[in-house]
């Protein structure tokens, strides 16, 4: 594991609020082509984790890299220029927009030109052929025209992806990508983590065990806010200490 | 500036802080628990202290009581006009937009206006304190100071202490607060959340018509002074923070200080003081000083 | 359906171009005001419809690009509009940058009393002070004129000065909305949290949008003061800024038309309710109707009266077909 392929790097990250500690010293490694996932119950902190990471709150101790710059003072807006590009666990697509416009919006940012006020945005040459590759890529090339309100579950959920990836991004934090779907639609989705995974770096947290020990490179898990394994599938998979505080149904299905 | 003076602005600004703090809880309150913005809410002030005037003359030949009666009939008034506006107009409103509530509270403004112009006129009034409280207090060697002013802070500060009370002590508080955190949980619970709005909003009103009630004597009783009350309220709710009252207490004290004293140093500019004040506590802290609680 | 929209509209500003070839003094006078308010509204239009921040404040911008108008023009000569104009459309301006710099900082709730608080702020500044001329306010000695082709003291000239000005608006907002920069505030309206997970700087967009729309009514404060030729504090009371809110949930917020749509509904409504000849005596509580009529609008009209054709639409389709809500190919409303 070559320092050059670490792509976003969490040093230490503490957070407390109100007087719990929601993060304990946590630290990880995003590397290229890899996917980290980060499981743990509810409550263990992955939220927030996230959300540290992306940029929407503060540690209140800790240091975050990207690409090899210290971004921790880095608001979200910045970070997110810079190549970090986040997905949600609840959608925030754009409901009333069409399928095409969520991801030109977001293709938008990538050359913004806001005083050019005379130019059509849907005439953006730019942000539209981004926008198609996105669509493409995600497998709504067929509904582009549709409203994004419309859409199945599942196909929002692609669309969520879809926009995270039309910003250009190396790192991609995927915030339960899997929610709500089913089994077919979770294929999908695997399908196009397991290609993103060839040119990116991805955090995913998720509560689908079966879809995180397919699809994992590393895996971090987490209980209270604190690190307590971390390691290969396999390595996860053995932990007595895992065992013990999570996977322990898992185990027994075994 | 000599002590005396000095004492008697103190005395000022906490009267003034006081009462603007009566007005605004109830603001801060509905909003914080119902999620309702209330434009109309300086209307109810301003119908007390008209209140005030017009009742006096009733509750004496009726009852023949005098002040204190008035303030007991007013109140009583002020809890059943609450109720009844929560029923008809105001239980509508929880789940609009804040626009559509600011719009349709503007419009209760204009309504209260006029009916208040169509029953008892456009006339400014006076009101006169009750006798044993008409008199003055020696302060220093040649001041004195109004002892309904101080009637005022009194009543203010026992009312204040009473609203802490129930928040923090009885079960009634404690339904309220978890319904402003936690609706379904409420509910789910047993307790009828529909009521409990209504109280809280009859509550909310009945303070802000007393407060105009108590006011009265010393503010005099005119056509806007609804509407002046309220934008300062807005000051003191977003100084203090919405749904927190023990940020409009420190808020409309600090308003009260700044209002007062910057009317006799500086009075070319009093009235853009507060203003002034807010823009500096919202570059500071943009969510107010306290957070709802 | 688009290019419906938009022969209606050419056609709506080739009536107004018309109108006073029927019109009398009066006709002039009060369609000229009235469109002076659909400049106003329009400015409100890009905040509330197009960036979806309620700002309860827009008569401080009116009223410093008047009270500008009338201090800056000279006593004895006629100034020129090329300079005056972009003057007050600056103060205006300057003074949104100051207050948006500071408002955006706050959000919701907040920002729609911050905003009425800071137009409060500038009441005073024009009642108190010696700036502002007090309650009795100043009056504009002399009109501006365009060298020797306008001069905007004759009626007929302010008529057409102003048309020009609503279409010029009009026509840049549109263009404004459907460009990168209005799609961007058009993001941030419906989930800004997203827009900033996106990269965008949301701050910096809504700042510019509050600047533009705060000089946008600061022409609007120029036109008013040039047509009355009298300015005075009760121009930047925040009946002003709430009448103007009113103006464009009447007519329908998230469209121009609805902005000017609503100007003229609001202007009819206030002469209705003003008339003596329908109320009589009633007629000097005509607050009341206007109070009754903006609760039953916003209440009965959520769309405003740009919406009422697809209200009944939807009334009829809802009548004919049982359930149509299953495969139903409607945008989803916002």
């Amino acid at each position: 594991m070559s320092e050059a392929d670490v792509l976003l790097r969490a040093k230490e990250i503490t957070r407390v609020c109100g007087g719990l500690i929601a993060l304990n010293r946590v630290s990880l490694a995003l590397e290229r082509h890899s996917v980290h996932a980060v499981i743990g119950p509810n409550g263990a902190g992955k939220s927030t984790l996230i959300n540290i990471l992306s940029g929407e709150l503060s540690p209140s101790s800790g240091q975050i890299e990207l690409l090899g710059q210290d971004v921790t003072a880095w608001s979200q807006p910045r970070r997110a220029r810079s190549g970090l590009g986040r997905s949600y666990q609840r959608n925030t697509i754009y409901p009333s927009f069409s399928v095409l416009e969520n991801c030109r919006l977001a293709a938008q940012m990538r050359l913004p030109k806001p005083w050019a006020f005379w130019q059509d945005a849907q005439h953006c040459k730019f942000s539209t052929q981004v926008a198609l590759e996105v669509a493409q890529r995600a497998g709504l090339a067929k509904l582009l025209e549709r409203s994004a309100g419309l859409l199945s579950h599942g196909q929002k959920r692609q669309l969520e992806v879809a926009m995270c990836l039309a910003t250009g991004p190396e790192v991609l934090l995927l915030d339960e990508p899997l929610a709500g779907m089913g089994a077919e639609e979770t294929e999908r989705m695997l399908t196009l983590l397991a290609e993103l995974k060839k040119d990116h770096a991805i955090l995913l947290v998720e509560h689908d065990m079966d879809a995180v020990f397919r699809i994992a490179d590393c895996i971090t898990v987490m209980v209270n806010g604190v690190v307590i394994a971390s390691g290969s599938p396999a390595f996860v998979r053995a932990s007595a200490v895992v065992r013990v505080a999570y996977l322990g149904e898992l185990s027994d299905a075994q | 500036m000599d002590l005396t003076t000095f004492l008697i602005q103190c005395l000022n600004s906490l009267q003034y802080g006081l009462l603007l703090f009566l007005v605004a809880s109830g603001l801060t309150l509905i909003f914080g628990i119902m999620g309702v913005i209330n434009l109309a809410h300086g209307s109810f002030y301003m119908i007390g202290a008209y209140m005030a005037y017009a009742l006096a003359p009733l509750v004496g030949t009726t009852f023949g009581g005098g002040f204190f009666a008035t303030l007991l009939v007013g109140l009583v008034l002020a809890v059943l006009l609450g109720y009844l506006l929560e029923w008809a107009f105001f239980s509508f409103l929880y789940q609009r937009e804040h626009l559509q509530q600011v719009l349709m509270t503007y419009g209760l403004i204009l309504v209260f206006e006029e009916l208040r112009s169509l029953l008892v006129g456009d006339d400014v009034h006076g009101v006169a304190p009750p006798d044993i409280l008409a008199g003055t207090l020696p302060l220093g060697e040649m001041m004195t100071y109004p002892v309904y002013r101080l009637f005022i802070s009194a009543v203010c500060l026992l009312l204040a202490l009473g609203m802490y009370l129930v928040f923090t002590r009885t079960r009634l508080g404690m339904m309220i607060r978890a319904g402003s955190t936690n609706r379904e949980m409420v509910q789910s619970l047993g307790i009828d959340i529909k009521f409990l709005y209504r109280v809280v909003f009859a509550a909310g009103v009945a303070v802000a018509v007393f407060a105009g009630m108590v006011a009265a004597p010393v503010s005099s009783v005119y056509p806007g002074m609804g509407n002046t009350v309220l934008i300062i309220c807005f000051v003191v709710v977003v100084i203090g923070g919405i749904g927190s009252i023990r940020g409009a207490l420190l808020a409309s004290l600090l308003i009260g200080v700044v209002d007062t004293f910057g009317k006799v140093l500086l009075p070319q500019a009093s009235g853009v003081l507060i203003y002034v004040l807010m823009a500096l506590i919202l570059l500071w802290r943009p969510d107010g000083l306290f957070k709802a609680g | 359906m688009k290019q419906a929209k938009i022969i209606v509209v050419v056609l709506a500003f080739a009536a107004l171009a018309l109108f006073p070839l029927i019109a009398g003094k009066y006709g002039i006078d009060l369609v000229t005001k009235i469109m002076v308010f659909a400049v106003f509204a329009l400015s409100l239009e890009l905040l509330v419809g197009g960036s979806g921040l309620v700002c309860f404040g827009q008569a401080a911008f009116l009223g410093l690009g008047a009270y500008a108008a009338v201090r800056l023009s000279p006593q004895d000569a006629s100034p020129s509009v090329l300079w005056l104009l972009p003057a007050c459309v600056l103060a205006a301006a300057l003074y949104a940058l100051l207050v948006g710099a500071l408002s955006l900082r706050t959000k919701g709730v907040y920002f729609i009393m911050v905003t009425l608080a800071f137009s409060q702020m500038a009441y005073y500044v024009a009642h108190d002070t010696p700036l502002g001329g007090g309650t009795d306010g100043i009056y504009m000695t002399t009109k501006p004129v365009l060298g020797a082709l306008l001069d905007l003291d004759q009626p007929l000239t302010l008529y057409l000065f102003t048309l020009a000005c609503l279409i010029a608006v009009f026509a840049f907002l549109a263009l404004l909305l459907r460009s990168r920069f209005g799609r961007a505030l058009a993001g941030i309206r419906v989930n800004e949290q997203r827009m900033r997970a996106t990269g965008f700087s949301t701050y910096g967009y809504k700042l510019a949008a509050f600047v533009i729309s705060g000089g946008i009514a600061g022409l609007a404060g120029f036109l008013f003061a040039v047509k009355d030729g009298f300015v005075n504090p009760e121009l930047i009371s925040w009946h002003v800024s709430g009448n103007v809110l009113i103006m464009i949930i009447l007519g329908g917020i998230g469209h121009l038309r609805g902005a000017v749509i609503g100007a003229f509904a609001f202007a009819l409504l206030q002469e209705l309710f003003k008339s003596e000849t329908l109320f009589g005596d009633f007629a000097k509580h005509w607050q009341l109707g206007l109070g009754l009529t903006i609760i039953a609008s916003v209440a009965l009209l959520p769309r405003g009266l740009v919406g009422v054709p697809q209200q009944l639409a939807d009334r009829l389709l809802a009548r004919a077909k049982p359930d149509p809500a299953t495969d139903s190919e409607e945008p989803v409303d916002e």
